[in-house]
């Protein structure tokens, strides 16, 4: 049967198909008539305080719960705020959807009132997008949008809306299938590539299985934990990949890279086997590329065949679902068992545990100072483990990757790729909406938080009871950190002056949420233990030690074995020219 | 290396602006671009060479595909396919020389298309090696305007 109906309508209609529950947005002239369909529909609609708000809301959203997020705004300067959200979004492979107004199709190119070329500003920065110039498209446009937003390497997807084409008139009719003649993501893994990993595997004397976000967006835990666990492996993780194995897990060794853990790090350098999962060899996690690895054979198994081969050469490249081909490759080595010889891994297990012993993360707890890392270990204690942590960027990022050990995927959600500052609290919101029942953090910092602070609203009146800790140092703490070691100390442009201003507990009463405010390291536990009892939203501002860095570290374009400035190698060995090119 | 970029895409607005903006975001450079119809009036077919090492080849082919639009690369062996290049060029002539560069023309088997008294418009077609060496013959003459097509090909056989 067919209906007829308004674009808008027509809309609204395809997006409770796709099964939304939730849109973020904010109205604006050429979204109207869509809104004004919104009204009548079952579909939550959270209203946020900036269009940056909304996408990264629902980017939150879509890593807490692995469904689609949907954010909305309006034409011109409403899609360009979308814009930083999407690039987030896209960087780290979330599926997202981002519906924007357009003025109507007889004014694109005129520079109407609020035009912006919207596909064409967010083009190198969606896995796809659409102009829709036709009402009659727009069933199978949001079809197709969802389909590509979710399946293979999910990404943001965006459909450009004029208003004409909103209040213009339709049948509606959907189809059984998007038809898309070229996307064809390929899932399953090649066959003999399947078995010449398996044989790989157990040849390998001191493998290591190097575990990426692309293992939690295809929910590939257990079949990880199962290589791991069946073959005696050792795990290390991205930023993206916290989660996907288990942090107390005893084979884990942390996270790898630029503030990863001398253990991982060590052991990427000795090992002869990286099982590379859903991962993209970023500069972050190689260091030195000429140097990254040099004993290893690679296996990458990814989703994306444009991963395979960009940056570090594989010798084994498997293009799949990461839990698709773990469970052939899981299958492939047990069959293969008993006629490849393993050679004997003790040495290599007892070196790892070696380096974990040796080389722990550390920071000085004996300086009477509020700690950054004492106040994550709190939050990380007192929510068992439990909590969905959010992050914003920097240095807070850094110390809750370390600090909040995370055991089980959509867990920790933080803006890897792309960095963005002010992620954390919006996208808390968004994991928090979509995961009701859930303590959610978002492990702030002062600079950051203050990019979306406003969401605080969004926060307030949604009954988004999240839990704001500000690890206050009064910098951009990260800048700060960088201009101190490869900057001769010249702190330019870096101190927020936290004394004068703003007055973080003040703020968040403003705003209608709870604000508490911690100097003392006795007093963490107690205004932890009062947010978690709070219902509302609260913000912690903890005054933490202003010149703490995040150690240990890899400076940029050093290879992964020169970690510096940890306990063991204080700051005073940290040479400015170890830093190759620094980019900051 | 030059290579030779069969892309089939669906013939839809911006698809064009999609691998332009590929290109030029990947710092990929491309030697010559031609795009037109196909026997399918649903499909495009863009002809890219594009002058990259073997590695960075591999990445041009796996970006372009990630492009929803794209139908189907093929990397053209020169040896099993064909190619052409069109060039339209204005070559300066006078009494004296227009009968030199007609004689040059006929070489070429090119086309005049264009007649006037202080000018001729020349049309030839070829490989780019062969409008190369044409263009190199004509511009003692003097050669007033001059555009290429940039290379057309399709596979031989099948």
């Amino acid at each position: 049967m067919q209906l007829r109906m308004t674009g808008a309508q027509a809309l609204v209609r395809s997006l409770e198909e796709e099964g939304v529950e939730i849109i973020f947005g904010i109205p604006g002239g050429v979204l109207l008539p869509v809104f004004d369909v919104l009204y009548d529909s079952p579909i939550r609609k959270v209203l946020t305080r900036h269009e940056q708000g909304a996408a990264h809301a629902a980017d939150g959203y879509a890593r807490a719960t692995g469904k689609v997020g949907v954010c909305m705004a309006t034409s011109g300067p409403g899609a360009t705020n979308l814009v930083t959200g999407i690039a987030t979004a896209y960087m780290d492979s979330i599926p997202l959807v981002a519906i924007t107004g357009q003025v109507a199709t007889n004014l694109i190119g005129t520079d109407a009132f609020q035009e912006a070329d919207t596909t064409g500003i967010t083009m190198p920065i969606v896995k796809h997008n659409y102009l829709v110039k036709n009402p009659a498209d727009i069933p199978d446009v949001v079809q197709e949008a969802f389909y590509i937003a979710r399946t293979g390497r999910p990404g943001p997807v965006l459909i450009d809306l004029p208003v004409d084409v909103s209040r213009g008139e339709l049948k509606y009719q959907r189809r059984d299938h998007p038809v898309l003649p070229g996307y064809k993501p390929t899932l399953k893994g090649h066959k003999k590539q399947v078995r010449l990993a398996a044989r790989a595997i157990l040849e390998a004397r001191n493998p290591v299985i190097y575990a990426g976000g692309g293992v939690i967006t295809s929910g590939a835990s257990a079949e990880l934990r199962k290589l791991a666990e069946e073959n005696g492996i050792h795990v290390t993780h991205t930023l993206m990949g916290k989660g996907a194995f288990p942090e107390s897990h005893p084979l884990s060794m942390g996270m790898l890279g630029m503030h990863g853990t001398r253990c991982a790090n060590y052991a990427m350098c000795e090992t002869d086997l990286i099982i590379a999962v859903g991962t993209r060899f970023d500069d972050r996690i190689t260091g030195k590329l000429s140097e990254f690895a040099p004993k290893a054979r690679i296996i990458h198994i990814d989703v994306d065949p444009a991963e395979i081969g960009k940056n570090v050469r594989a010798h084994i490249p498997i293009v799949g679902d990461a839990r698709q081909v773990l469970k052939d490759l899981n299958a492939a080595v047990r069959e293969m068992r008993s006629e490849v010889r393993s050679p004997d891994r003790s040495e290599w297990h007892a070196l790892i545990e070696s380096w974990r012993e040796k080389y722990p993360l550390a920071y000085d707890r004996g300086s009477g100072t509020l700690k950054p890392q004492y106040v994550v270990e709190r939050i990380h204690a007192l929510t068992r483990g439990e909590a969905i942590v959010c992050t914003e960027v920097g240095q807070n990022q850094m110390w809750a990757a370390q600090y909040y050990k995370v055991d089980r995927p959509r867990r920790f959600i933080s803006s890897g790729g792309l960095g963005t500052m002010g992620f954390g609290l919006p996208a808390a919101i968004g994991a928090q909406l979509g995961r009701p029942g859930e303590v959610v953090f978002d492990i702030a910092g002062d600079g950051s938080v203050q990019m979306t602070i406003q969401e605080l609203a969004t926060a307030v009146l949604e009954g988004a009871p999240v839990k704001v800790a500000i690890l206050n140092n009064g910098y951009l703490g990260m800048v700060r950190q960088w201009q101190q070691l490869f900057y001769h100390g010249k702190y330019s442009c870096s101190c927020l002056q936290r004394e004068r201003t703003p007055d973080f507990v003040l703020l968040a009463e403003a705003y209608g949420a709870k604000g508490i405010r911690v100097k003392e390291p006795e007093m963490v536990d107690q205004a932890i233990l009062e947010a978690l009892e709070a219902p509302c939203p609260v913000l912690i501002d903890f005054w933490v030690d202003p010149e703490e860095n995040v150690y240990p570290m890899v400076a940029p374009g050093a290879p992964l074995y020169d970690m510096i400035g940890d306990l063991l190698y204080p700051v005073d060995k940290v040479h400015p020219e170890k830093a190759e090119e620094p980019f900051l | 290396m030059k290579h030779t970029l069969s892309v089939l895409v669906e013939n839809k607005p911006g698809v064009l602006a999609r691998v332009a903006e590929l290109f030029a975001r990947r710092g990929f450079n491309i030697d010559s671009l031609a795009v037109g119809t196909t026997e399918r009036p649903d499909i495009s077919r863009m002809t890219i060479v594009v002058d990259v090492a073997e590695h960075s080849l591999e990445q041009v082919r796996k970006q372009l595909h990630k492009l929803i639009n794209v139908i189907e690369i093929v990397d053209l062996d020169p040896e099993a396919s064909v190619a052409r290049e069109l060039v339209l060029a204005k070559v300066k002539v006078d009494k004296d020389s227009r009968s030199e560069v007609i004689e040059i023309v006929d070489i070429f088997r090119g086309n005049i298309v264009d007649v006037s008294p202080e000018s001729i418009i020349v049309e030839v077609t070829g490989s780019s090696r062969k409008l190369q060496a044409f263009e190199d013959l004509v511009r003692p003459y003097g050669i007033k305007e001059l555009v290429r097509t940039g290379k057309v090909a399709l596979p031989r056989g099948k």
